[in-house]
């Protein structure tokens, strides 16, 4: 990182680096996505866009074939295992991502606003639950709306300092009174 | 900036997402050793160019990241509408007449 970044830098929206979870690529099928769903203890969601949430895992649809999915570390192990088991019968792969991506989390009345500096997507059209694979001032990203003031970022690492540095570069700007 | 809508999202979002990819339905020959050379190179290199309704391929490559197809008026740089990759390009006399 760049030694002149503070950690906490001011402004109106904390930002925050989420800690390391489990994170899971899955590409199956949309034909056999109840398949995956019981392997991973979670109705996923058909709908791209769409997110579901239950007892510390999490799933959103991406792609017509494609879904993120997040749980605790310590669970890695066991969903690979689950998924495994049903893979002779059920082609799919589940690649796991933990640590292609860092998630920034961003929570504060502005936060909205704070990503429209360089997010092109229309925000108001996110709604709590949802996540959406875009860009931010061009480096791909997802991003995840989990309340009307709460976001998370996720960037794959070589992004990380050019996402990470520009959002406090625009959170000090929105304190600034801009 | 521009909108484009993906058929596979079902949702109209910014250009950014998308990147261009050429020409849509031209289809690679099935033995190309059975070709001459010009029609090799005219299946490589050569393509309509149109002035006016052009269908071209799409990627939505920082969203869904799907290959799709798109008729886009070259000159206005209007898109008439989007659809599905392996779908027929849909009939634009019908829209040229409506319009
Ligand atoms: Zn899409």
């Amino acid at each position: 990182m760049n030694a002149h970044v503070t950690p906490n830098s001011p402004g109106p929206v904390s930002l925050t680096i989420v800690p390391p979870f489990a994170r899971f690529s899955l590409r199956i099928a949309a034909a056999s996505v109840e398949a995956a769903s019981k392997a991973f203890g979670l109705e996923l969601p058909v709908k791209i866009g769409q997110g579901q949430a239950k007892d510390g895992r999490a799933a959103w649809c991406l792609g017509p074939d494609e879904w993120l999915l997040h749980a605790v570390e310590t669970e890695t192990v066991q969903i690979m295992e689950a998924f495994a088991r049903f893979r002779p019968e059920t082609p799919h792969s589940l690649t796991l991502i933990s640590d292609r991506e860092i998630t920034i989390a961003m929570e504060g009345a502005r936060a909205a606003e704070l990503l429209s500096v360089a997010c092109p997507i229309d925000l108001a059209r996110i709604h709590p639950g949802m996540a959406k694979r875009t860009v931010f001032d061009s480096a791909q990203v997802v991003l995840l709306r989990d309340g009307p003031d709460h976001f998370r970022l996720e960037v794959w690492r070589s992004f990380f300092p050019h996402v990470h540095e520009l959002l406090q570069i625009a959170n000090r700007e929105l304190a600034s009174g801009y | 900036m521009l909108l484009i809508h993906c058929p596979y999202c079902d949702d109209t979002l910014p250009e950014l997402e998308f990147a261009y990819a050429g020409e849509a339905h031209i289809a690679r020959p099935s033995d190309p050793s059975e070709l001459s050379d010009e029609e090799w190179r005219d299946f490589l290199f050569i393509r309509s160019n149109a002035r006016g309704v052009h269908a071209e391929r799409w990627r939505h490559i920082h969203g869904c990241a799907r290959y799709f197809n798109a008729l886009r008026d070259t000159v206005s740089d209007k898109f008439l509408r989007t659809y599905k990759a392996g779908e027929p390009r849909p009939d634009t006399s019908v829209q040229e007449a409506v319009k």
